[in-house]
């Protein structure tokens, strides 16, 4: 099942394994129609779901983990030698019979907690497995062994529905697709041989590429380098980093999950302590991990997880839009928020905030208008270097467009832009000038109309490989 | 009328505030509804409200601090030991010789006592990263010890008449302690409400990470929260020791525990995020009146000790369920069965 973020895949798996109830519609299972009232029901037909984050209990030991909830026990007590038995077989047969069922889950690699998760539904009885975009946090040998139990989990009569956003994926381990755009399903059944990648690119993004993106506009080269990144190093994350970003230009870093660009961008804002390195903004050399610093030498991030590094979720609107600035309004110590409502009501207008209320709580606010109070924040702030971490992450597809279009403007006004997203095509649409990170390092700068995504691939595949 | 309750929808900080302290405001009518009927004149008469008053003032000070605290995700369980040790050095022997011509050094001596064992509090959970409830509990064992070390165990009687004096007068017919409780309560008020201290102390509580992202100094503002309940420990020693004209170490003993349930049944969230003073009050007027009608009615403090253990639990049950009613409406529903 392919589609983009916000397409309404995960909600569709929710209402499949019993977590969501449909308003209307059939679902038929062996012929049946049948009412999935909850994850337990589903598990009783033999569907198992396996969601992106995994729901494996860091302190218990895989077997613990694997049998949580219907334990191999008599009279109340567990029996370990039965149940790690068992366990055996299956990390076995998911080929990890190396991992002892005694081992404390907590100090795997999310790729074997990922098998854990698996293990779990196959100690089930199941007919059919729904795996959400697995691969998210998966290198990519272990991307080749998660479809070598795809292959064999098939051929042993299990279904499954892979769900991703990548198309290569599906391509690999595809019998059929059905993608999914904006809550309905605009094509389904496709015979992955005979479906043209082009033909799937349209319908999952249900128009041309060209006009999701604003226009770039031509940087002139004699525009300050605001932003300015020197030797950045953070031991174990990324090391030896290097690169500018002039007023109104947008930068992105590419990268794949690990690749340090999210950290990257982290210690550029101070969140984290560079271990060596320099960050200037428009000059001035910032101390290494300090945001308060950063902040008032004009630099903004706009982090990954808005709702739990972002927002105050429980405050109104123009709270957080003031978050960065409220003592800037203040008359002396004593705060002024008539002054704050009315620089909120400003942005609110200019960003189509919706809706335009600057006492509305910020919990009740769409993805999109969520992000918007973030620009906000930072637009009150007069920020220079402004610094995007998966800035659609949960933003409908039609928000998207008008958020790339508010970046876009932003960068027209001066601002110098940094982005990093997990969808390469959000960046390198979005951007002026690429930087493509893996394992800690850069790979390769160029314009971004000089790269696509396979480029970046490509780049990231020869790069690993060296 | 129509206008105003459009802008209600949005933003009411005081009828939200008055409102979710409705609950509040009718189990204390109802208290003194209940101590009128069975005390009568006893009990329902202006002395008799000012010894309320007056007794609630001592915790009331101190609970004023730890709703900072706690507004901003934190605690503080030195506040009690904190008072004792702070009543300790400020009944001194060589610190009431030197306040005998000036007689506000004990209470700068109180004060400072309280600040600086805050600002350790401080340090240590802001910087050194330790848990808050670790550190303040180190600081309430550690803080009792060494006011033991100090008084060598002997009560310290204040003997500086100036000192006496001031606290046993009165302002237009009330008590000086009382002045100091609601001087305080505005100040708390105020400053949390109205300033930028407040405004960062709600937004830590709230996000610490987003507070932190968007460029508050969250290490140097949880410092100065501790040594804002040190203040307010080291002011109620002050008075503690005027009432009792007595400084000694056992003085505030499980005091952070009534601090911190007069915070909560008040309506301040003990996750943070959500802080009033206005409850904060409210709860602590709750509880001595409830202490002050059982006494008028000869029951036993035994007796009064469960029914502030049943007043806790349900004013927290009650906060729960506002809380998981929020909970229910943000979290997506469904666990994972696989």
């Amino acid at each position: 099942m392919l589609g983009q973020n916000g397409a309404g895949k995960s909600t569709l798996i929710k209402t499949l394994s019993g977590a969501h109830q449909p308003d209307s519609g059939e679902i038929r299972w062996q012929g049946e129609s049948v009412t999935i009232a909850n994850p337990v029901a589903a598990l009783e037909l033999g569907i198992a779901t396996m969601y992106q984050e995994l729901d494996v209990v860091d302190g218990l030991s895989i077997a613990e983990n694997i049998y949580l909830g219907h334990e191999m026990s008599r009279a109340g007590v567990i029996n370990r030698r039965q149940a790690n038995a068992a366990t055996r077989q299956l990390m076995e047969r998911l080929g990890h019979g190396d991992l002892s069922p005694n081992r404390e889950v907590g100090t795997l690699s999310p790729a074997n907690k990922q098998i854990v998760s698996m293990a779990r539904a196959l100690s089930h009885d199941i007919k059919l497995m729904i795996m959400d975009e697995p691969s998210a946090v998966l290198d990519s040998e272990e991307v080749d062994n998660l479809f070598r139990i795809v292959k064999e989990l098939t051929s042993q009569g299990i279904a499954v529905i892979y769900i991703s956003h990548r198309l290569e994926e599906i391509e690999r381990i595809g019998d059929r697709i059905t993608v999914l755009k904006d809550g309905t399903s605009p094509a389904s059944n496709l015979k992955v041989s005979q479906t043209p990648t082009r033909e799937l690119i349209a319908l999952m993004t249900g128009r041309e590429i060209e006009q999701v993106f604003p226009p770039r506009v031509p940087v002139a080269s004699d525009a300050p380098e605001v932003l300015e990144v020197e030797n950045l190093e953070l031991k174990g994350k990324f090391t030896d980093v290097n690169f500018s970003v002039r007023a109104g230009e947008i930068v992105g870093l590419a990268g794949l999950v690990g690749s340090g660009r999210s950290e990257i961008l982290e210690t550029i804002a101070g969140a984290r302590k560079a271990t060596s390195g320099t960050v200037r903004v428009a000059g001035e050399e910032l101390p290494a991990g300090s945001v308060e610093k950063a902040v008032a030498a004009g630099m903004g991030l706009s982090p990954e997880e808005r709702k739990s590094q972002g927002l105050l979720l429980e405050e109104p609107i123009f709270r957080n839009a003031t978050l960065s600035t409220f003592a800037r309004f203040a008359k002396g110590a004593v705060l002024d928020e008539a002054a704050e409502r009315r620089a909120t009501a400003e942005q609110i207008q200019s960003l189509h905030l919706r809706p335009a209320e600057p006492g509305r709580v910020t919990r009740t606010l769409s993805g999109g208008n969520q992000q918007k109070v973030m620009l906000a924040r930072w637009l009150i702030h007069g920020t220079k270097v402004l610094l995007l971490d998966e800035p659609t992450r949960g933003v409908d597809v039609g928000a998207r467009v008008e958020i790339y279009g508010l970046i876009r403007e932003l960068a027209a006004q001066g601002t110098a832009i940094l982005v990093v997203s997990s969808e390469i095509d959000e960046v390198i649409g979005l951007s002026d000038r690429i930087i493509v990170v893996s394992d800690g390092r850069v790979l390769d700068e160029r314009p971004a109309d000089q790269i696509d995504e396979h480029g970046v691939l490509d780049l990231v595949m020869k790069g690993s490989a060296a | 009328m129509s206008e105003q309750s459009i802008t209600s929808k949005t933003s009411r900080p005081l009828g939200g505030a008055v409102g979710r302290s409705i609950g509040l405001i009718i189990a204390l009518v109802v208290l003194v509804i209940v101590g009128w009927a069975t005390a009568g004149s006893n009990f329902m008469n202006l002395d008799n409200m000012l010894v309320i008053l007056r007794f609630s003032s001592v915790i009331g000070v101190v609970a004023i601090g730890m709703t900072f605290v706690i507004t901003a995700g934190g605690i503080d369980l030195s506040v009690g030991s904190v008072l004792g040790l702070s009543s300790v050095v400020a009944s001194y022997g060589a610190i009431q010789t030197a306040a005998s011509g000036f007689w506000p050094l004990m209470v700068f001596a109180a004060l400072a006592t309280g600040i600086i064992a805050g600002l350790t509090n401080g340090l240590i959970i802001a910087y050194g990263k330790v848990v808050a409830f670790m550190a303040t509990l180190a600081m309430l064992v550690a803080a009792r010890g060494a006011a033991e070390l100090l008084s060598q165990r002997q009560t310290q009687v204040v003997n500086n008449q100036g000192f006496l004096k001031f606290f046993r007068s009165d302002f237009l017919g009330i008590s000086w302690v009382i002045w100091i409780f609601a001087i305080v309560a505005v100040i708390g008020w105020f400053v949390l409400n109205r300033t930028t201290f407040g405004r960062r102390t709600v937004a830590i509580g709230g996000n610490a990470t987003a507070a932190r992202l968007a460029g508050v100094n969250v290490k140097r503002h949880t410092m100065y929260l501790y040594m804002v309940t040190g203040a307010t420990a080291g002011i109620a020693a002050t008075m503690l020791l005027s009432r009792t004209t007595a400084g000694t170490s056992t003085h505030g003993q499980l005091y952070e525990l009534d601090a911190i349930a007069a915070v909560v049944v008040g309506g301040t969230l003990l996750i943070g995020g959500r802080g009033t003073i206005g409850g904060t009050v409210l709860g602590v007027l709750l509880f001595s009146t409830l202490t002050n009608v059982f006494t008028q009615n000869n029951l036993s403090t035994s007796v009064q000790l469960v029914a502030k253990g049943i007043i806790i639990v349900v004013a927290v049950m009650l906060q729960q369920r506002f809380a998981n009613r929020e909970e229910v409406a943000k979290a997506p529903p469904g666990g994972s069965p696989a």
